[in-house]
């Protein structure tokens, strides 16, 4: 076998897309009722704000960066837009407000991180509970649940009632987007470089802070989307809705084989690991596993996945070092 | 940055097509909109005669676990469920909110289980998963906390709303002393559909001349978690330091605000009532901290929840009002508005009779 091809097949990419595939077969085939398109909808519906958050997130976290705020912006969102709707906006200029409200939280981060130069992780700590505090301060404790139905409806539906949801054009058609940009784009090559090293890429030309901040505005306005799906999905606008997601979506993408320091990673290494959690916990679910035990398989897995890469890294650095050892006592 | 020609197009535009969405108006507004929809299959017709069906899957899934009361109630729930020759399921989420039941909701739909009996934590959130899984045949049945009543078969009250509201008011005011004073809520969650109903009736009942002397200053919400209930308690008795009573529709709460008074300098002064379950309850009524509370058994409401569900599942009532059907032990019940079945009349706790209960 050639060294490209041991070179792709081993990446954590495949690997990772591997397990999926496998994961995806066999509980098809052992757990009940998995395999039906009422199931593949309802994957689909817990999916859909960690794969749209992941999407800005794998090219934050390749840069080096980090974005913990999304689920707040995604909870100040739910909030504006109960709080509109209330006020008696109509729909149709509630959504792209709201839209517009997460690229404003965005471009507060932004500006924090590269105007101001300060660490991402911190600000974006900070921010998490400044946006989180503001939903409360927009809609207080109570929730808006009365939204139109044929919004909530089609967030909810499939086309023409067959087995194919709605939201999955939307997904396709984000991942699409973000996937070529990343992949095959030079503003996509240069979130590498900027990960790999700041320095040298400011050095070679890139312009490193103007990226990153529109990065985090697109950020914010995708968890803007994300608040908006999730308050119609779940047809009810809640200041503490999508709590605890951030996570959610940073384990998905370390699972996906992005470097937690940067410069390395591919979308649809992403893609399968958001995929591989959902039907991982869809199926043990179904299976009756209890919340805990879910918790626990989760958390193993995250640990594996960033441990994983680490040694096959270690693994094939030394069998390149013997080769070359090889190489030079062969002369 | 901005003075890039570019970017600032790029953002004018931006701007502008929010801005001319937003102007447009004349879109689905609130006054506009219909949100009713995939609503109720409509009722089947009921035969009082027909045979309860053996071996029906009944799942349970109640506000969150780890809850003492839940547990007992979904305790009855298993005795009933097993009296039925059914298969008894307990699932829920670990913290009380609406969007975690949806996904228990999903699965049950996928395991095609007979009947959901689910006490929500959110009336309207869990809607539409409640529609799927009656669309899918499933029965819903409402136990505890209500769900909207387009999107459930029927509900099991513990007491009527109306008799736990007043039951509240009035052991607010037996025991805030012949002077009245201030007196406090303790809630759960700030959208439970039970906890908001009786305060409701509560609010209306201290608005009449007979309560005059009581003064509601705050409703407090703990979420029916422990360390949060503690918490809210000290900070009503920082803010109002002549409070006289707290009132709390909630057993945690009620449990929390007990051992802060116990164990505080205002063990005494001020009282603490409300809704508790006996055995957690039962060291603050001997060391004073508690004159009265009050209570149904849960294990009851449970009970009934899975009876009126297997009755419903076998086709012998279909929810409508004036059906009539057999709760095992229980004894005869029917339905009332709305669907709603009412277990009976709250029982009043005190140092006289709690060593009666254990639960």
């Amino acid at each position: 076998m050639s060294d490209f091809w041991k070179r792709r097949l081993t990446s954590w990419d495949t690997i990772i897309l591997a397990i999926t595939v496998v994961v995806l077969v066999i509980a098809s085939v052992t757990v009940d009722n998995f395999g039906t398109s009422r199931n593949f909808t309802f994957m689909v519906l817990d999916l859909l704000p960690i794969i749209l958050i992941a999407l800005p997130m794998t090219m934050i976290i390749v840069t080096g960066e980090i974005d913990l705020s999304v689920a707040s912006t995604l909870g100040l969102t739910s909030s504006i837009m109960g709080w509109l709707w209330n006020q008696g906006l109509s729909i149709e200029s509630i959504i792209p407000l709201c839209i517009l409200v997460g690229a404003i939280c965005g471009v507060l981060n932004g500006f924090l991180i590269t105007g101001l130069g300060l660490p991402s992780l911190a600000v974006t700590i900070g921010t998490l509970a400044l946006f989180r505090g503001l939903a409360f301060v927009v809609l207080g404790d109570g929730a808006v649940a009365d939204f139109p139905f044929n919004y909530t409806g089609w967030v909810t539906g499939t086309i023409g009632g067959g087995a194919v949801p709605n939201v999955l054009i939307l997904i396709v058609a984000l991942a699409l987007v973000f996937g070529i940009v990343q992949h095959a784009t030079p503003f996509g090559r240069s979130l590498y470089a900027i990960g790999a090293n700041a320095q040298a890429a400011h050095f070679s030309g890139i312009r490193v802070a103007r990226t990153k901040f529109w990065l985090y505005v697109v950020s914010g306005a995708i968890a803007g989307l994300v608040g908006v799906l999730w308050t119609l999905r779940y047809s009810s606008a809640r200041a503490d809705n999508g709590a605890g997601l951030e996570l959610a979506v940073v384990a998905a993408v370390l699972l996906g084989g992005v470097s937690i320091f940067g410069g390395k990673g591919s979308l649809p290494g992403v893609l399968a690991g958001v995929v591989l959690l959902t039907a991982l916990q869809n199926a043990l679910r179904l299976e009756d596993v209890s919340g805990q035990a879910l918790n626990i398989v989760t958390g193993s897995l995250l640990v594996l996945s960033v441990l994983l890469p680490n040694i096959t890294t270690a693994v094939r650095g030394n069998w390149q070092r013997r080769k070359l050892r090889q190489a030079s006592t062969a002369r | 940055m901005l003075r890039s020609p570019r970017t600032l197009l790029s953002v004018g535009s931006a701007a502008l097509l929010v801005a001319g969405l937003a102007a447009c108006g004349g879109g689905t507004t609130k006054d506009s909109a219909s949100t009713s929809g995939g609503g109720a299959p409509a009722a089947a017709s009921a035969d009082p005669n027909a045979p309860l069906k053996d071996g029906l899957k009944i799942a349970f899934l109640p506000k969150q676990l780890n809850n003492p009361y839940s547990d007992v109630e979904v305790g009855g729930g298993k005795v009933a469920v097993g009296e039925l020759k059914g298969e008894y399921k307990l699932v829920g989420p670990n913290d009380a909110s609406a969007s975690s039941q949806v996904s228990y909701i999903n699965t049950l739909i996928q395991q095609q289980q007979n009947v959901i009996v689910v006490a929500a934590n959110d009336p309207n959130a869990v809607c539409p998963s409640l529609n799927q899984a009656r669309a899918a045949k499933i029965k819903v049945i409402s136990f505890d906390s209500d769900a909207s009543k387009d999107c459930r078969d029927a509900f099991i009250n513990q007491a009527t709303t109306e008799g736990i509201g007043q039951s509240l008011a009035k052991m607010a005011l037996d025991q805030a002393g012949s002077n009245g004073g201030e007196i406090a809520v303790l809630s759960a969650t700030p959208n439970a559909t039970n906890q908001n109903s009786w305060i409701a009736v509560m609010k209306t009942e201290l608005a009449k001349p007979e309560y005059a002397k009581l003064k509601l200053v705050k409703v407090a919400y703990g979420n029916d978690d422990d360390q949060k209930s503690f918490q809210e308690a000290q900070g009503l008795l920082q803010s109002y330091p002549n409070l006289k009573v707290i009132v709390s529709p909630t057993t945690v709460g009620i449990a929390a605000a007990s051992r802060y008074i116990s164990s505080s300098s205002y063990k005494g002064k001020v009282a603490v009532t409300g809704l508790g379950l006996p055995n957690q309850m039962r060291e603050y009524i001997k060391n004073g901290t508690v004159t009265k509370f009050a209570l149904w058994n849960p294990a009851d409401i449970g009970y009934l929840a899975a009876f009126a569900g297997a009755a419903m599942a076998s086709g012998q009532i279909s929810g409508a009002e004036g059906e009539k059907f057999k709760a095992g032990k229980l004894g005869e019940y029917t339905i009332g508005k709305d669907g709603e079945i009412v277990l009976g009349p709250p029982t009043e706790f005190t140092k006289a009779n709690i060593d009666q209960f254990d639960f």
